[in-house]
């Protein structure tokens, strides 16, 4: 078992035909994901690397079986390309776009939700499952089967920690990444259970940024409903309030959403807090290491 | 984020039928003087600095004025202060009304519940960051079923409005709450909100718009009050740039990549001048323009610091090494670059060629790259 993914995942790409869907189409293939149809209106028929083409999401699902989707396509579509698939009974959505109006992820994230779907994302890296499945856009290369989950709001600072995982001889079950928009479809709180619940994984490494409070929220269902060891970091100590630093998500209001507030919510739940990204492998290490409470 | 000052925000306001006080904007005390000798502003009037800091009354940029001739010195006083780093150029003179009280309403996103959030208090006048959580109302309002007539009447009651004044506001908070939805804001905030006579009526407009949204609303895409002239070359190439107090210039990927790296040159005594989030790039062209606007900055040292995910490192050293050639003599700094991930040997070995060493770990890059900052000093 993995999070989310596994080997019976069926990913549909929406935007194949865009210079992202295909790249990324490709990378997910040579993960060993089984992609298994591409969707672009207008666009039905061709082939893209082997994957089928077709004009509607309903289409691909009723010929292909596909029951995950991965979304490239710009902004101004995503909304529609989300409910479409909702609509066509796909149940995983990864948004990979970013530039996504939080007033559109309102509407897509509680229709998904009566709908009984889950999103990840939008303006995120997506879902890796190592020897199994990945949807979405992180790198290949930085991965290693094992039993580490990673649940990050991040892009490339997930990546160099996962690297720096597999540097210390350790692998991950499942890594999902977030997304640091201020409106997300999956957050900490909706991912911590999923990796509590997940046999093939024995710690998770959480990895937050400045801004909002679910960091503040993730420390508090961690204290109550999380037996498995956390380790922890926060980027952004160094920010100055106010400074947007690049993700919409990562300003500092009103002394709310600062990384010591961060910092000592999760220290008091129980979790290991790195202070730097560096020492989150060897925490890791350390815990997996250590003689297990009876 | 697009942050509108007053009257740019009072023109939405306008445009949904939400009551404002009679007035206009004027640049000059010349346009003062007539706007209120022609009756275009009634008196006594009000006349208020339009800059996007908070507390301009006891700032001293606000004023009231009896006569024309009070209103051309009141706005002469006040134009071309400088305003908490902002200098102000225009001024919104309005009438002064006969206020009741002063109550506040807004919307805005609950990030955590996912869902807008209105916001009224009958303390209203001060800053909200001052007003007691019990003296605050907050309701959630589901997207779907938007702003329903028990939510109004709950806002309603907290702010202890009856009779007339009770429609008045009823007929607001829908006006408000359409222009929040359809400019795509990311707050519509009214403080005060005036009870004057029957009614209420907004005296002052705070709105944000969000960036995302300007494919849809490109009247806002021009309006940046909030940016230095760096800042704002950077957004029209796609680079997220932001000017700091120190002198360490830091180019990394993604947001939190640059965080960390920011926190990590903080730690070993560093001070990050200048921060450049290249994002997913796979354009070396990009990485030159970047590294040539971070030449501009003039920062003490670079330290570039890059994981190839999407991005690919020898993409970065190529953009790079062409940049270092064109940065003029004068303008030349020390370079500290760590680059990992995809293609690193490619990429190491291109930056070899130029002469830059690529070092392994974040703390021994950033230590070097702090030492190399305090050398230039």
């Amino acid at each position: 078992m993995s999070v989310l993914v596994d080997n019976d995942t069926r990913v549909l790409v929406q935007g194949i035909t865009g210079h992202q869907g295909t790249v990324h189409t490709v990378q997910m293939l040579k993960f060993g994901t089984k992609v298994v149809a591409g969707a672009t209106p207008g666009k039905g028929g061709s082939m893209v690397e082997g994957v089928p083409v077709f004009d509607s999401v309903e289409e691909a699902v009723a010929k292909t079986g596909a029951n995950a989707t991965s979304i490239f396509v710009p902004a101004p579509f995503a909304k529609d390309a989300l409910l479409e698939a909702v609509d066509a009974g796909i149940r995983l959505a990864v948004i990979v776009t970013e530039h996504i109006p939080f007033h559109d992820m309102l509407t897509m994230y509680h229709y998904a939700r009566l709908r009984g779907a889950r999103i990840i994302g939008p303006n995120c890296p997506g879902i890796a499952a190592p020897g199994k499945a990945k949807v979405g856009i992180i790198p290949n290369v930085v991965f290693w089967p094992g039993r580490v989950g990673v649940i990050s709001r991040s892009g490339t600072l997930t990546y160099e920690i996962v690297s720096g995982i597999k540097e210390v001889g350790l692998g991950q079950s499942t890594c999902i990444g977030l997304g640091g928009d201020p409106v997300v479809g999956t957050n900490f709180v909706d991912a911590l259970p999923l990796f509590e619940a997940d046999p093939e994984t024995d710690a998770i490494v959480l990895v937050g940024e400045i801004g909002g409070t679910a960091e503040e929220e993730a420390a508090e269902y961690i204290s109550r409903h999380t037996e498995k060891p956390v380790v922890a970091y926060i980027a952004g100590h160094s920010a100055p309030p106010g400074k947007r630093m690049g993700h919409a998500g990562a300003i500092i209001a009103r002394g709310r959403g600062t990384a010591e507030s961060k910092v000592a919510a999760l220290e008091a739940a129980g979790a290991k807090v790195a202070r730097f990204p560096y020492e989150i492998p060897g925490l890791v290490r350390d815990i997996l290491s250590a003689p297990r409470h009876p | 984020m697009v942050k509108l000052t007053e009257w740019r925000g009072k023109e939405i306001f306008r445009r949904y039928g939400i009551p404002l006080p009679r007035g206009r904007v004027v640049r000059s005390a010349e346009e003062a003087l007539a706007g209120t000798e022609s009756g275009d502003i009634p008196l006594p009037c009000v006349i208020k600095a339009q800059v996007l800091a908070g507390g301009r009354g006891k700032g001293g940029a606000v004023r009231f004025a009896s006569t024309p001739a009070e209103a051309a010195e009141a706005a002469r006083a006040i134009l071309g202060l400088e305003f908490k780093g902002e200098t102000v150029k225009e001024l919104l003179l309005e009438e002064k009304l006969p206020i009741a009280r002063e109550l506040y309403v807004a919307f805005t996103l609950d990030r955590a519940a996912r869902v807008p959030i209105l916001i009224v208090s009958a303390q209203g006048g001060v800053e909200i960051e001052s007003v007691a959580d019990s003296e605050l109302l907050r309701l959630p309002i589901h997207p779907f079923a938007g702003l329903t007539g028990y939510e109004k009447r709950r806002a309603t009651r907290a702010l202890g409005l009856s009779g007339p004044q009770a429609k008045s506001l009823d007929g607001l908070l829908d006006r408000l709450w359409r222009a929040f939805q359809h400019e795509d804001a990311e707050l519509v905030e009214v403080n005060p909100l005036a009870v004057v006579g029957d009614g209420v009526m907004a005296l002052d407009a705070k709105v944000s718009i969000e960036d995302d949204a300007t494919f849809r609303h490109p009247e806002y895409a021009d309006i940046r009050d909030d940016r230095t002239p760096l800042e704002e070359v950077a957004r029209e190439k796609g680079i997220a740039f932001v000017q700091l107090e120190g002198n360490i210039g830091v180019i990394a990927n993604g947001a939190g990549l640059t965080m960390a790296t920011l926190d990590v040159l903080q730690q070993f005594g560093g001070r990050p001048g200048v921060f450049l989030d290249l994002g997913g790039t796979d354009d070396p062209a990009k990485v030159t323009e970047a590294f040539l606007l971070m030449a501009r900055a003039k920062p003490a040292a670079v330290f570039l610091n890059i994981f190839g995910g999407v991005t690919r490192c020898d993409t970065v050293a190529r953009g790079l090494v062409d940049a270092i050639r064109q940065v003029p003599d004068s303008e030349k700094f020390p370079l500290i670059a760590r680059i990992r991930g995809n293609n690193e040997e490619e990429g190491i070995a291109i930056l070899r060629s130029a002469g830059i060493t690529s070092l392994h770990e974040l703390e021994e890059s950033a230590k070097a790259a702090v030492a190399a900052a305090k050398g230039a000093a």
